[in-house]
């Protein structure tokens, strides 16, 4: 079986950007075949390489960008335990639509993914849905609870690619250095969830102007930056791995900045919602904009941004955080934490984009090649490499609609946006799991 | 003027032009709970449903004497006797009680927003009793018409609000009621429950207790809770009436004929001295009896 993209601008980051076909045989990129720099200029004598080959099927990808497949390494599947939020297959089915080749499937299921029998059971029923690859995310302590550590051994060898307790932070200081100590042994990045539970207890959006006038209890800044401080620190000890999740303040941006510049191995991800909304979302008691951490001021959205910008935030994640009506359509103080984002992301990306915050290559990097780095994994539009391959329409134009979903949930603060730029195909391991492309 | 609003959710939402109607309808009203015989026909065969999701005596009476001085059946419905504690939202018992076609809903609720999520949802008028610490409008046009009952205006007067300002829907609504009619508002408290950006509803924050009660000519005393001492937020009362309550020697630096509010219930010689409390300045009660004439004007407006 052999598969040709043919005629799209192919964007690997620092390697390839021009107008180029890529071969796919058997999964696995066979040849890429470079035709036009993106400033137009052909290249000669290429078209005699392709004459070799006859494809099965041919991809047209002219006018679209062809990037190596994107990775959300922050996605709640639910499952086990919580199906009628999402479930294992639905989640992977929003994935693909996303755009997305590979997503981290966080551990707070029921029951946690603190053992190797969810590892197990999450990659087994990955398997049978097929499609997009699932990486599992075990606990760094059992049952979540801070109290002790699970077998990052025998986690690791069932499959687990990183550690975390998010959802909730480690709040015990010597629990999570014992805990990136070990890790450290087995190469496993640690994901923080930074929060001091004391200072969110009770909050239910940020603190600030907006939260004051609509009579809700706010969560300070320093409930985060606090922790990320801490975690530093713990990395500075270590020498672990530290992945902070989910920045959304100006000071946690700061001192991962600084972190950096010290050359601790810390990296960071942030959510499209931290860089696209503020804590004004939340007018009119809007559920479907509460989230943990809770979206901030503009001028830590902007804070963000600009950590996204000077390469202190190394990766764009989603956070994706299904759950039913049931639980959004309700008080604002008792409404679940959290959003979809897998099916929103790349256009909030490219949005992003568009405004002149970041440049395209740089989108790529924080979707793709810096997860893949984060978590070992490769992606890469190179012979050899297995073809796990997005394609991009910069120019589709759409209004999000959460009952076109392929995610279960609907909790969307975005919806009913007009948006420009999509993921219109998504190829994995050379098979297309997702096909959206228009074809006149 | 014309009505349209179909609900009264906050104070930021009313105009003052609306105010000023709720207000001078209050006041027509007021002289039918002077009579002998305290009832009128105008809302016979209307039906008011009283939710209250917290425990409140004041205002749910209030509610419902201004229900039945009107003639309208009014029910009550507690949190205790409510569906919620089997585990039915908000919205289903909403919609439950909307099927048996009211046309007023009162909703007390400990969570902000949550008389908005039902007005929104629901054709039936919805007066939010006070949610969470977000707003209690009732309470503001009580005080608003109480204000002005006694000074005979509002714009230009310095307005004293004096407390727990953070946990405070009664301060969030008094605030934006008063300036939006033109008056001054200071505010004082302990540091700790002072929120974060209150100046943005356009009032100012004094340094102490002292310096906004000089030349008030309103002083509003706020309830303290006793298990705000759990979370920090104060030491004792004992410090608490010492450095914020209103004593006898703190109200000289007012204006001479100030007016002494709370909407009560009080703790005396705690944020009020009983001297204070129940001195020639106190206007407490009438507060109270004012509460029932703008209910009975909201309810009127609404339904008639
Ligand atoms: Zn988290
Ligand atoms: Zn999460």
């Amino acid at each position: 079986m052999l598969t040709l993209i043919k005629g799209g601008r192919v964007l690997d980051p620092g390697k390839i950007d021009g107008i180029t076909d890529i071969l796919v045989k058997d999964g696995i990129i066979i040849e890429v075949i470079a035709k036009a720099s993106p400033s137009g200029k052909s290249k000669k004598n290429n078209s005699e390489s392709l004459k070799k080959y006859k494809a099965d099927t041919v991809i047209d990808a002219s006018g679209k960008i062809v990037v190596p497949g994107l990775i959300d390494m922050h996605v709640h599947l639910r499952e086990p335990g919580q199906e009628y939020k999402e479930t294992i297959e639905t989640g992977i089915l929003a994935a693909a639509a996303g755009g997305f080749t590979g997503i981290c499937a966080m551990p707070n299921t029921i029951p946690v993914n603190d053992n190797r029998q969810v590892t197990e059971y999450i990659l087994n029923r990955a398997k049978e849905v097929g499609k997009v690859n699932v990486y599992p995310v075990a606990a760094i302590s059992t049952g979540l609870k801070g109290e002790g550590l699970c077998e990052y051994g025998d986690l690791k060898e069932a499959g687990a690619i990183a550690l975390s307790d998010d959802g909730k932070p480690v709040s015990n200081s010597r629990l999570m250095r014992r805990a990136m100590e070990y890790a450290k042994g087995f190469g496993l990045p640690v994901i923080s969830h930074c929060e001091v539970s004391e200072l969110s207890a009770g909050g239910v959006m940020n603190e600030g102007i907006v939260a004051t006038r609509m009579g809700l209890a706010g969560i300070p800044n320093e409930a985060e930056s606090i922790m990320v401080a801490r975690d530093i620190a713990l990395c500075e000890l270590t020498g672990a791995h530290l992945h902070i999740a989910h920045v959304s303040t100006s000071q946690s941006v700061n001192a991962i900045r600084e972190a950096k510049r010290k050359g601790l191995p810390v990296t960071a991800e942030t959510a499209p919602h931290y860089f696209t909304l503020t804590d004004e979302a939340v007018s009119g008691y809007n559920t479907n904009a509460k989230m943990s951490p809770p979206l901030r001021s503009a001028f830590d959205r902007d804070a963000v941004r600009e950590g996204l910008a000077d390469g202190t935030i190394d990766v764009i994640a989603t956070d994706h955080a299904p759950h039913s009506s049931f639980e959004k359509d309700v008080e604002f103080d008792i409404a679940a934490n959290g959003i979809v984002g897998l099916e929103t992301s790349v256009s909030l990306g490219l949005r992003l984009v568009e405004d002149g915050i970041i440049t395209l290559p740089v989108l790529i990097e924080k979707m793709s090649c810096n997860p893949a780095r984060i978590l070992g994994l490769e992606r890469s539009i190179k012979k050899g490499v297995a073809a796990d391959i997005t394609i991009i329409d910069p120019a589709f134009v759409y209004t999000i609609d959460s009952s076109s979903f392929y995610s279960l949930g609907r909790n969307t603060p975005f919806e009913g946006w007009e948006m420009k730029g999509k993921a219109v195909l998504t190829m994995v391991g050379g098979k297309v799991v997702f096909d959206n492309i228009i074809r006149l | 003027m014309q009505f349209e609003r179909k609900d009264i959710l906050d104070m930021e939402s009313l105009s003052a032009e609306e105010i000023i109607f709720i207000l001078d309808t209050a006041d027509q009203l007021k002289e039918i709970s002077r009579r002998p015989v305290k009832k009128v026909p105008t809302l016979r065969g209307k039906t008011v449903v009283l939710f209250f999701y917290e425990p409140s005596t004041r205002t749910r009476s209030s509610f419902e004497i201004a229900s039945k001085r009107l003639s309208a059946d009014s029910i009550s419905i507690s949190s205790s006797s409510s569906s919620m504690v089997k585990g039915e939202t908000l919205i289903d018992t909403a919609r439950n009680l909307e099927a048996m076609n009211p046309d007023v809903i009162v909703i007390r609720h400990p969570s902000a927003g949550a008389p908005h999520m039902i007005a929104r949802l629901l054709k039936t008028s919805v007066i939010n009793a006070g949610d969470g610490m977000h707003a209690h409008p009732t309470q503001a046009l009580l005080d608003l018409m109480t204000v002005r009952e006694k000074k005979g205006y509002i714009k230009g007067l310095r307005i004293a609000i004096i407390g727990d300002i953070s946990h405070s829907r009664v301060a969030r609504s008094d605030c934006i009621g008063f300036t939006k009619m033109g008056a001054d508002v200071v505010l004082a408290g302990p540091p700790t429950m002072i929120p974060k950006g209150i100046e943005s509803l356009g009032v100012t924050v004094a340094c102490n207790s002292d310096e906004a009660v000089k030349d008030a000519d309103v002083i509003i005393m706020l309830r303290i809770q006793k298990e705000r001492q759990k979370s920090f937020l104060y030491p004792s009362d004992r410090e608490y009436s010492r450095i914020f309550g209103l004593n006898a020697e703190r109200l000289k630096k007012a204006s001479k004929d100030v007016l002494i509010m709370h909407p009560g219930p009080i703790n005396r010689g705690v944020e009020i001295s009983s001297e204070v409390a129940d001195g020639p300045y106190s206007i407490i009660l009438d507060q109270v009896t004012n509460g029932v004439s703008v209910r009975m004007a909201l309810l009127f407006i609404l339904s008639a």
